[in-house]
């Protein structure tokens, strides 16, 4: 017998290894993944965090590497809190948008389309991650332009008034659409309409049809059934996907460069404070922002009941 | 039980088709107000979409369905004065049992404070009194059987559709909730129409009960009627056990080929050599095979063109125990032959 097991090749025995103990499988695999989270990911947020305890001195341009609330301070000026309740804004009306128009898309997919429209649906919601993420914002930015086709198409309707006077409203509005907030609003909501989608789907699978059948059953017309069964059992769907649009925007710093207006958003106001400005504390004090505004948001949905039909 | 003056569910000439398959073809029947009526059969046999066809889920390609002489052809399942046990149960899972319950009540926009009187008689009728503020997903299989009914029975419905309600129970909680399923039926005195593959289910607990094959109705009666005296070798096999006789086989015993059934029990097992009554056909064969199945003994006994089954009570009789290879001559009063016609 224990010449048997002894003989046996290097493979047999480690299986019989890891089937004896199964704990040191687990571990063996789930180690890189959780050094690289521990390290690298908590590591360098954590140094982030640290930074921004740090601040800028004025005169000579350095980092005086001692614990201050400065940098926090300059961050709640008015300029800059600005800077991040436009963030802020932007995000939620891209999420509340892409929640509107994917859930619709989401309930087609699940509850009427056959198999073979569902993997094209699928097909078409992945379609656009397959291309550059670049390419595409560029190309959004020639269809939004002044000499764009969304100009030129509103002009072939006679339609070019209602497309000023769009434009004329203040704040979101702009001299073309790809310099406006609504610009970087489509853009957003184009780029980032595929993670609401999904999610949404995946949380619209798992609403058994006899449900809604049941609440027919008990007399409640379509509206109610969405109302009181299907939005309740699909919402942690949307909140999964919500989370998505939401930090994507409020971390994003290349489309409003590339489709918007000049004002920075968050992620704008980072990149160019590492860089041209060299303030390293007071962008690692912005980019803290986002973690908290997530962290509110989660709990409030938390609150809301979105994790209660998990 | 209400007095059956009314029709509670007609079916005239129904036909719904899933692409080619017919899975209801021609179906006519009518169930009184206040009965208990079963719809048996195979899966697949078409009964599940009858209940649907009355819950208002699916639509008839042809011919009628009148709910209470009503014909309720495009009249969507939540303006159909009928609710459904399920299957499944469909419970809310993100609702207590309380919500559960309530939900019709709810719907219908009744005052709170009768729906919450309402909702506690109901779950005190189930018996699921203390059970309200409960999540489905912390109840066993039998108490999530009774808050679909307590959920279904709320808004009062004319018909009450059950979709093979205790399929997914174990045995002993089978027969006790066909039981209280009865009881309760008679305590509403609501029209049940129950969806069943369980053949004993059916017999115990409908006022009658409708035999389904292929899309079609075999046979429509009482239990009694069904078991004893089944029309076609469908109904014949399906419901309860039974020696299907037909050609040759019928031939050999009856003299004519004209095919019959006869049940296992109702045979008599001699021995060879024994005399037979008169008036009682009888065929010689060889015990093939015995099983014991407790209360009963089953034997598999070669004849001439083919195989009989008979069934003994055990300790019913002082006589030795057969076993197999034995010589034997089967016997059983003429009478008791039941002739089959064939499926229309």
């Amino acid at each position: 017998m224990s010449a048997a097991i002894g003989r046996a090749p290097m493979f047999s025995r480690m299986s019989t290894l890891f089937y004896v103990r199964p704990r040191l499988l687990l571990g063996l695999l789930l180690a890189p993944p959780l050094i690289w989270l521990g390290v690298i990911y908590l590591g360098s947020l954590l140094s982030l965090l640290l930074q921004s305890f740090f601040y800028i001195d004025e005169f000579s341009g350095t980092i005086v590497r001692e614990f201050s609330l400065e940098t926090f301070r300059q961050l709640f000026t008015a300029a800059n809190a600005d800077v991040f309740l436009r963030t802020a804004t932007m995000a939620a009306a891209v999420t509340i948008a892409a929640a509107v128009i994917a859930f619709p898309i989401a309930y087609y997919m699940v509850r009427y389309a056959g198999l073979r429209l569902k993997a094209l649906l699928y097909l078409a919601v992945m379609l656009p991650l397959w291309s550059s993420y670049l390419v595409r914002v560029y190309a959004w930015k020639l269809i939004l332009a002044k000499e764009g086709i969304v100009t030129w198409f509103a002009g072939q309707l006679h339609l070019g008034w209602l497309l000023d006077a769009i434009l004329s409203i203040p704040v979101i509005g702009g001299p073309s659409l790809s310099t406006s907030y609504i610009g970087s609003f489509l853009v957003f909501l184009y780029i980032w309409l595929p993670f609401m989608i999904l999610p949404i789907v995946a949380a619209l699978e798992r609403v058994p049809r006899s449900l809604i059948e049941a609440s027919a059953d008990l007399g409640a017309p379509p509206r109610q059934t969405f109302r009181k069964v299907i939005l309740p059992l699909a919402f942690p769907g949307v909140v999964a996907g919500s989370i998505f649009t939401f930090s994507l925007t409020l971390g994003d710093y290349i489309i409003p460069g590339i489709i918007g207006n000049s004002r920075p958003l968050i992620g704008q106001a980072v990149y160019q404070l590492q860089g041209t400005a060299g303030n390293i504390p007071l962008a690692a004090a912005f980019t803290v922002v986002p973690i908290v505004i997530m962290a509110i948001y989660l709990l409030v949905a938390r609150r809301l009941g979105a994790f209660n039909a998990l | 039980m209400r007095q059956k003056n009314g029709i509670a569910v007609s079916f005239s000439a129904v036909s719904r088709r899933f692409g080619e398959v017919r899975a209801v073809d021609d179906v006519s029947f009518e169930v009184a107000d206040g009965e208990f009526f079963s719809m048996l059969g195979p899966s697949g046999s078409g009964k599940t979409t009858c209940l649907r066809l009355i819950a208002g889920f699916e639509q008839p390609d042809a011919g009628h369905v009148a709910v209470h002489g009503v014909n309720v052809e495009g009249v969507p399942p939540y303006e159909r004065d009928v609710n459904t046990v399920f299957q499944d149960y469909a419970l809310f899972p993100h609702m207590t049992v309380f919500q559960n319950v309530e939900y019709g009540l709810m719907i219908r926009k009744v005052a709170p404070d009768e729906r919450r009187r309402r909702s506690r008689e109901m779950l005190d009728l189930v018996k699921l009194g203390q059970m309200g503020e409960r999540k489905p997903s912390q109840l066993s299989g039998g108490q999530r059987q009774r808050v679909a009914l307590a959920r279904a029975l709320i808004n009062r419905p004319g018909v009450l559709l059950l979709d093979e309600p205790l399929g997914a129970l174990d045995l002993k909680l089978r027969e006790e909730m066909q039981e209280e399923l009865k009881s309760l039926q008679r305590q509403v005195g609501i029209t049940f129409v129950y969806v069943t593959h369980d053949q004993g289910e059916a017999l115990a607990m409908s006022d009658r009960l409708a035999v389904f094959n292929q899309g079609r109705i075999e046979q429509i009666g009482t239990p009694a009627d069904i078991y004893e005296h089944p029309a076609t070798a469908f109904v014949a096999g399906f419901v309860g056990a039974s020696n299907v006789c037909s050609g040759a086989l019928a031939g050999s015993i009856s003299g004519a080929d004209r095919a019959f059934a006869i049940r296992p029990e109702k045979i008599s097992m001699l021995a060879a050599g024994e005399r037979v009554a008169d008036g009682w056909l009888s065929i010689a064969g060889t015990v093939r095979a015995v099983t014991y199945h407790g209360a009963t003994t089953r034997y598999a006994v070669s004849v001439e063109a083919g195989e009989l089954t008979v069934m003994r009570q055990n300790g019913s009789d002082g006589r030795a125990a057969t076993a197999a290879g034995d010589a034997v001559v089967l016997a059983w009063p003429r009478n008791l032959c039941q002739p089959l016609a064939e499926r229309k």
